[in-house]
Parts: C-alpha cells; structure tokens; sequence
C-alpha cells in the first residue's frame, strides 16, 4: 500500500475544494434556506406534521441527503474527469497506486467534503426547526456511507464520460428525479398504493428512509433493509472501481 | 550487463486495430543514455507508454530491474520518471505543489531539499509559487521535468524532450541529463532530431513502422553505417570530369573546383591511393583535401528509407 500517494492524493484534492471555499460553503447554506423558505413556510403552512415530525424537521434529513449526493457525485466525477480531460491523468496511470490508493485519495476527499458539507446543512437547518437526532452514531454512519458511495458513483461516472454533458446530464436526468421522488420532502405513505409500489424500486427511497429514520424512528422501510441497500450500493460501486483499474477501462488506451 | 529493461516481443494493437508496435525486442542497460530514434508515428511514445503503464500490451513482456511491469508495477513504476510528449499540466497548482504531489504519489516521503534541488536545476525555483496556468511552454516543460525528478527515478524517460524548445532550455536540460547520468540513472530519450542523440546518446535505436530496425552503440553506428567522404579543392576548376576517372563516381561541385569521393571505411580497400593516382594522371592538381564523416542523421534517413 502506498501510504504516501494515498495522502497527495487526499491533499491535493482538499486543498482543491478549499480554493473553491465560498462556493462550496455558501450554496448549501444558501440553499438549505431557500428550501426552509419555500417547502418549510409554504407548505408546511399546510403539512403541519408527518408521523409526528413537524413538516420542517421532517425534511432536513431529505436535504442532507440531497445535497450530499448531489456534492460527492459532482466531486469526484469532476477530480478524476479532468485529468482525463486535460491530460495530466498520466501520472495517476504511471504512478505506483493500484485502485486502493485512488479511491482512498480521491474518494476519500470526496466523501469529506461531502460530510463537512452535510454537516453544515444540519447546523443551518437547526436555526429553522427543532432537531433531536435519536440515533446520532447511525445516523452518522449513514452519512459517511452515503457519502462514500456516492462519490464512488461519481467517480465511475466521471472515468465513463468522455465529453462535459455526460458528466452533468446523469446527476440532472436519473439523480435528481429519483431524489425528489424519494421522498425527500414527503413521506411514501401519502402516496397512493400503486406509486408506493412503484417508489419502492427507487434505491434512494432506501437512503433517505433509513437516515431519516436514525433521527426520528419513522420510516418507510425497515432500517435494516435501508442499511442493506447502502452497502449494496457501496460494494457494487467498489466492485466496478476496481473493474476499471483492473481492466483500464477508459484509462488506458 | 543484467539489462535495467528487457523488452521481448512486444507488440501493441489499438482499439482501431491499427499495429503500433510489432513484436519489439529491446534491451537497455543501466546508467546509459539511450535515444530512441523513429519518424513521427513510428511507435516511440506507444512504447515507452506501455513501459510505464499508461498504455496496455497486447503481447510480449517487460522488465525493470527484473520486475514484470504488469504483476510487480508498483516494483517498476517506482522506479520510472517519464516526461511525456504533450504539455498536460495541472492549471490552478503551482510548481512546488505538483512536484511535492508527484514525489508523493510515487510513495516517496516528503523531502523539501530534494525538491528544491530539482526546481533549481531546471530553473524553475523562481517560479514555484506562480500558477502554472500563468506560465510559458517552455516553462510548462520544465515544470514536467521537475515531476518526473521529484521521486529521484532510477530511470528516466524523455518523450520528444526537445520539440519546440528554445535553446536555454535544451542547455539545462542537457545538463541535467548529464548530472543524472553521473548519479548511475538510466536515461532513454526519444527523438525525431537526430542531432540530439548524436550529442548526448551512449546507444541508439532505430524504430520505424513499430519495428526496431537497428540498436547499437552511437559510435559504432556511425562509423559502421556511416559512410565517409573525401573532399579535394582542386588548383585550378575544370568543366567535366576526365574520362579516366569516371569509375569513381566522383561528383564535381562548387563551379567546378570541388570534387567528392563517397567511400567506405568498412569496405576492403578505400580506393583512396587509387583515385589519387588516377588524379595525379589526369594532371588535376588540388591545394587542400579533407574527410567527414556523414552524421546520424544521414545514416538515420538512410535506414528509414531502406525500411519503408
Ligand atoms: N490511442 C491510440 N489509438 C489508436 N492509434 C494510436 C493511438 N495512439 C497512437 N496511435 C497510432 O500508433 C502509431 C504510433 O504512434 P506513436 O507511438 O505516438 O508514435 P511516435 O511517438 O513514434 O510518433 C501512430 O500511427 C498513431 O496514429
Ligand atoms: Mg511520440
């Protein structure tokens, strides 16, 4: 294991992010807000409780979820895009890193970023709505899963496009649907039957439930069931990144 | 000599189907400067790409220091610097950064001297803080020069070094070869201008339509396949050659007041004694004469076309 590429990697990659600080502190407090504002004021004025939980408190950990997902797949597919991109990727294709190194640097930057970022979230959402987290070391877990994968999809995402509308159009055209129809912002049970059913084949409503459920103890699925569904996901995920480094797919020519 | 890389019947097709490389032999030995010879398309950077794991094989094998390239790569890519031909340079980092994040990726730990060395012989440790984004190509150049010392190689590879570059910049990076290979590092450089392996190469290595033609030493390369000429500058011009002389294939130039005579030093016998016999007969009379030898260049240019 090649600790010392491991730790440019990680480092290059942070340091990265934070010459882009205000966007990426800013955006989320930003819009964090701007969803209190509209979907807490507007409609909470007429969802007053879900389950108990006030409209409000039921949504941040939809938001959390959105953003983070959003954040990792965005991250890591534009840190290892670019090299691609421009070339320099050369040096990650002669160095001696296998995809161990790769995915603990890049994904692991990632994967911070994103954590920092949830983590923000949850600190600006405090300032709208009560927040008791009843299960806070699951619900970090959650976090640090989510987070994980997600970035690794990202990375995936960003060594299979080979032009800058790939990399945007997944997380628009499949990302964001299935995360506003996983019930960021509603519960599947007001659903009718059959679009219960149908949303049940939606992965994410897997995620959010389950986070969801580590801070309120209601949820659409069982907890288990959610948390087999991450690490589903994140194994997967692993088991196409080390494909890719196995075969040099879309790496090496 | 245990070779430093063994490359046995290496052959690379692309996606395409086109044949880059075709069953590619090659040895080169420890601590020498080796230039890799080959017309643009010959096969150069495919090759010295699948030496560093940038690009994949289709069949054969190579070893560093021993090490399969494939199964042991962290063994062999450790030890490998490489300077590719294009200019790809990270835009936003700075010198210092990219030549801290190389040394590290190649698993080496931190060691700010050694970088500093590295900066300052390729003159770049003025410019170390600036983005690079800002900087010239031939500054970009030297910028992956130093990544490729950052992790003090034991093997360096110079793809194209010298394309586009100005003049100070070939001198500094000569001399950095030259206090490379004063360190014992193997240096292979590939190059389209032969002049620049004829200046600094131990041994050469002709490639042509992903094949290696010829590998020798640059010296023996030159004065096998070289072929000498002897030039007369004769007293007086004349129009046309004396019919006497017409066995030697002698080509009269400069208005008629040079005379050329191509031979071969490998050859039996020169023929020099005769022609000047022959000369003396003729009643030519020449106040000056002197020989060369014809450069790499020519010899390369000559192989080539043999080859196509
Ligand atoms: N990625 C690739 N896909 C298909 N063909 C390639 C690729 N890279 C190089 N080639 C072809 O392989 C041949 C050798 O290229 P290259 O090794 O770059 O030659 P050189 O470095 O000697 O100029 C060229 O004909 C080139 O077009
Ligand atoms: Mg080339």
């Amino acid at each position: 294991m090649n600790w010392h590429a491991i730790k440019a990697i990680y480092r290059t990659e942070m340091a990265r992010m934070m010459r882009t600080v205000v966007q990426s502190i800013v955006a989320p407090v930003l819009s964090t807000s701007l969803y209190f504002v509209i979907f807490g004021a507007a409609i909470g004025s007429r969802i007053t409780e879900i389950d108990g939980v006030s409209y409000g408190a039921f949504i941040v950990p939809g938001l959390i979820m959105l953003s983070i997902m959003t954040e990792s797949i965005s991250n890591s597919s534009f840190a290892i895009y670019f090299p691609k991109f421009s070339g320099t990727i050369f040096e990650l294709l002669s160095a001696p890193i296998s995809y161990i190194e790769v995915v603990l640097g890049y994904v692991g930057a990632a994967a911070t970023k994103s954590v920092i970022i949830g983590g923000i979230i949850l600190t600006t959402a405090s300032f709208f709505v009560d927040i008791n987290i009843v299960h806070p070391f699951l619900m970090f877990l959650f976090l640090i899963l989510i987070s994980v994968s997600f970035s690794l999809f990202g990375f995936i995402l960003g060594v299979w496009a080979d032009g800058w509308e790939k990399l945007t159009i997944v997380p628009i055209l499949v990302i964001m649907p299935l995360t506003f129809l996983g019930g960021t912002f509603y519960s599947i049970s007001m659903l009718p039957q059959t679009w219960q059913t149908v949303s049940l084949f939606n992965p994410i409503v897997y995620l959010i439930s389950g986070f969801r459920w580590s801070f309120y103890e209601n949820a659409d699925v069982a907890v288990g069931l959610s948390l087999s569904m991450v690490i589903l996901f994140l194994a997967a995920c692993l088991g196409v990144v080390w494909w890719i480094f196995k075969t040099g797919y879309r790496l090496r020519a | 000599m245990q070779p430093v890389i063994s490359i046995r019947e290496l052959t690379k097709t692309y996606a395409g189907g086109f044949e880059a490389l075709k069953a590619v032999d090659l040895d080169i030995n420890k601590g020498e400067i080796f230039g890799l010879l080959g017309p643009n398309g010959a096969g150069k950077t495919t090759l010295i790409n699948i030496v560093c794991g940038i690009v994949t094989k289709t069949s054969g094998s190579v070893t560093v220091n021993g090490y399969d390239n494939v199964t042991d790569f962290r063994q062999t890519r450790s030890r490998i610097g490489l300077v590719p031909q294009e200019l790809p340079t990270e835009t936003f980092e700075t010198p210092y950064n990219v030549c801290r994040f190389s040394r590290g990726l190649f698993g080496k730990p931190p060691n700010p001297d050694h970088i500093e060395k590295v900066l300052k012989s390729i003159s770049l440790w003025n410019k170390k803080d600036e983005k690079i984004l800002m900087l010239s190509g031939g500054m970009k150049r030297r910028v992956l020069i130093a990544k490729a010392l950052a992790h003090e190689p034991e093997i360096l590879f110079l793809d194209e070094p010298t394309a586009g570059v100005d003049v100070e910049l070939r001198q500094d990076m000569w001399n950095v070869i030259q206090s490379l290979r004063e360190t014992g590092v193997t240096v292979i450089l590939t190059t389209h201008y032969i002049e620049e392996a004829e200046q600094l190469a131990d041994r050469v290595g002709v490639i042509n339509h992903g094949e290696v033609i010829v590998v020798e030493e640059k010296t023996k390369l030159m004065r096998e396949l070289g072929k000498k000429e002897l030039v007369l500058h004769l007293a007086e011009p004349i129009d046309t050659l004396p019919v006497g002389l017409g066995d030697y294939r002698l080509e009269l130039g400069a208005d008629g007041s040079e005379l050329t005579y191509h031979y071969d030093t490998k050859g039996e016998h020169t023929g020099i004694t005769a022609l000047l016999g022959a000369l003396h007969e003729a009643g030519i009379r020449f106040n000056d004469l002197h020989t060369s030898q014809s450069s790499l260049e020519e010899i390369f240019v000559g192989l080539v076309k043999k080859g196509a």
